[in-house]
């Protein structure tokens, strides 16, 4: 139950889609001009998201990964198909969007025609694949994780939609100089708020134990981080034996 | 140029500057971002984009008139991903480093909006040679974008160009560092992607004031 919770916190906010790896921004940046079209797209991303994540996590298990033919029989176990993801992962997705973009049109028509040309987009979305890639790549163990983290992760984009949107309405009002007008001002505030939710970094850790897992972008950095950091204790230590030697 | 008449000249070139990609038609944001933080996984990355892109236009424009419309997207996609997984395997058999720092990156090629947009956009309408260069045109744009956003990460972030130390050594205090200049860590931290990207557009508005938005 724990681990649920920590890793419902942790997309939402620390591994958030469009702040810390950047995924759906073109639709994050195209549909954020008005907040109702923002809560339809978010909640369509939310949707997708928490089907084909658990659906990709089982195509992943029992089909993909190395050893998964492994229950057709031992004469399978061998086969190693991950090579195939992308076009399996990416298949599946474009089925699942074409299925909400029947229910949506179905149910809620205002809303089909204000998302437009947005939803079958969702397919390109960024975040939908992005979302079964890093499930992959995190190896998450269960199904109910990777539903999991579907979900939240969702919701993690829907919020920052939501949040980008309603900046836009306001700053309709304010005085931008001209050539950041639009996709500037957009892009800068967007930095901004991906800063505040940086601080989100220590929250689950409590700020003792081992750092949130490092983005692809932060990696280096940490790593040489990490060098500097053993440096200096080798020198303190060395240091340190250096005093204790001269007492004796 | 005798290759190619004006027209054609214009496929490569406008993408470059005024009808950018990134800047101008807010395609393709996700990856630039993400990977900018080392000038060589920006070159890299731009590489692969012109590889699947250019070649996509084609098979696409070569398939124009026998896919039927309701379901393109699916065979958009198909395409795609089948030259991305050709990209990451050359990735992953000879440079093995660059692919893990690429990482999942790689694959979200396949969404990349760039990709799809002139898909839709171009190749489903025109001929082979002239989708070929609006691929490479609207790619190079695109990596153009990632490389200069990659020079100023990388050389404000970590003080090195494809990891040649250029403005000194920061441990040895040699060079830029002895007059006390220090690197600025946060240029490497995602959010810098952001800003830089704005400040690019920023520029770009303030010197073709025919771009300017709305508000």
């Amino acid at each position: 139950m724990l681990e649920h919770i920590e890793l419902f916190f942790k997309s939402i906010f620390i591994d958030n889609m469009v702040f810390a790896t950047f995924l759906g921004m073109c639709s994050y940046l195209a549909v954020s001009k008005k907040v109702t079209t923002a809560v339809g797209l978010g909640a369509a991303v939310i949707f997708v998201l928490a089907v084909t994540v658990p659906l990709n996590w089982l195509l992943d298990q029992y089909l993909l990964r190395d050893g998964a033919l492994a229950w057709l029989g031992p004469e399978y176990a061998d086969y190693n198909l991950s090579f195939l993801s992308f076009i399996l992962f990416i298949a599946t997705i474009a089925t699942m969007v074409q299925l909400v973009e029947i229910v949506v049109e179905k149910f809620s028509p205002a809303l089909y025609n204000s998302l437009g040309i947005f939803l079958p987009l969702i397919a390109v979305n960024c975040a939908i694949l992005g979302g079964s890639l890093f499930m992959q790549a995190r190896e998450i163990p269960s199904l109910g994780l990777a539903f999991n983290y579907g979900l939240s992760s969702g919701i993690g984009w829907f919020l920052a939609i939501f949040a980008i949107a309603a900046i836009r309405e306001k700053i309709r009002y304010s005085n931008v100089p001209p050539p950041l007008r639009g996709l500037g001002i957009t892009f800068i505030i967007t930095g901004l708020m991906a800063i505040g939710f940086m601080s989100f970094g220590g929250m689950l850790t409590g700020g003792d134990e081992a750092p949130v897992v490092p983005e692809p972008t932060t990696v280096q950095k940490t790593e040489k981080e990490e060098l500097k950091l053993d440096k200096e204790q080798e020198e303190t230590a060395v240091s340190f034996n250096s005093i204790t030697k001269e007492k004796e | 140029m005798a290759l190619l008449s004006k027209k054609d000249a214009n496929l490569i070139l406008d993408p470059l500057a005024d009808n950018n990609p990134i800047t101008i038609q807010v395609l393709g944001i996700c990856s630039a971002l993400a990977i900018t933080a080392e000038l060589k996984a920006s070159i890299v990355m731009a590489l692969s984009v012109i590889f699947v892109l250019g070649l996509g236009n084609v098979v696409i424009s070569l398939m124009r008139n026998i896919i039927p419309s309701k379901i393109r997207i699916i065979v958009q996609l198909v395409v795609v991903a089948a030259l991305v997984i050709v990209v990451d395997q050359v990735l992953k058999a000879f440079a093995y480093q660059l692919s893990k720092t690429l990482a999942v990156f790689v694959g979200l090629i396949i969404t990349n909006c760039i990709i799809m947009g002139r898909f839709e956009a171009f190749a489903l309408g025109n001929g082979v040679k002239r989708s070929f260069l609006d691929g490479i045109g609207n790619a190079a744009g695109y990596g153009i974008i990632l490389i200069i956003v990659g020079f100023f990460r990388e050389l404000l972030g970590s003080g090195t160009l494809l990891g040649f130390a250029v403005l000194g050594d920061p441990i040895a205090k040699t060079g830029l560092y002895s007059f006390g200049y220090e690197n600025n860590g946060f240029m490497l931290l995602s959010p810098m992607a952001l800003i830089v990207v704005g400040l690019l557009i920023w520029v770009q508005r303030s010197r073709n004031n025919a771009l300017i938005e709305e508000n």
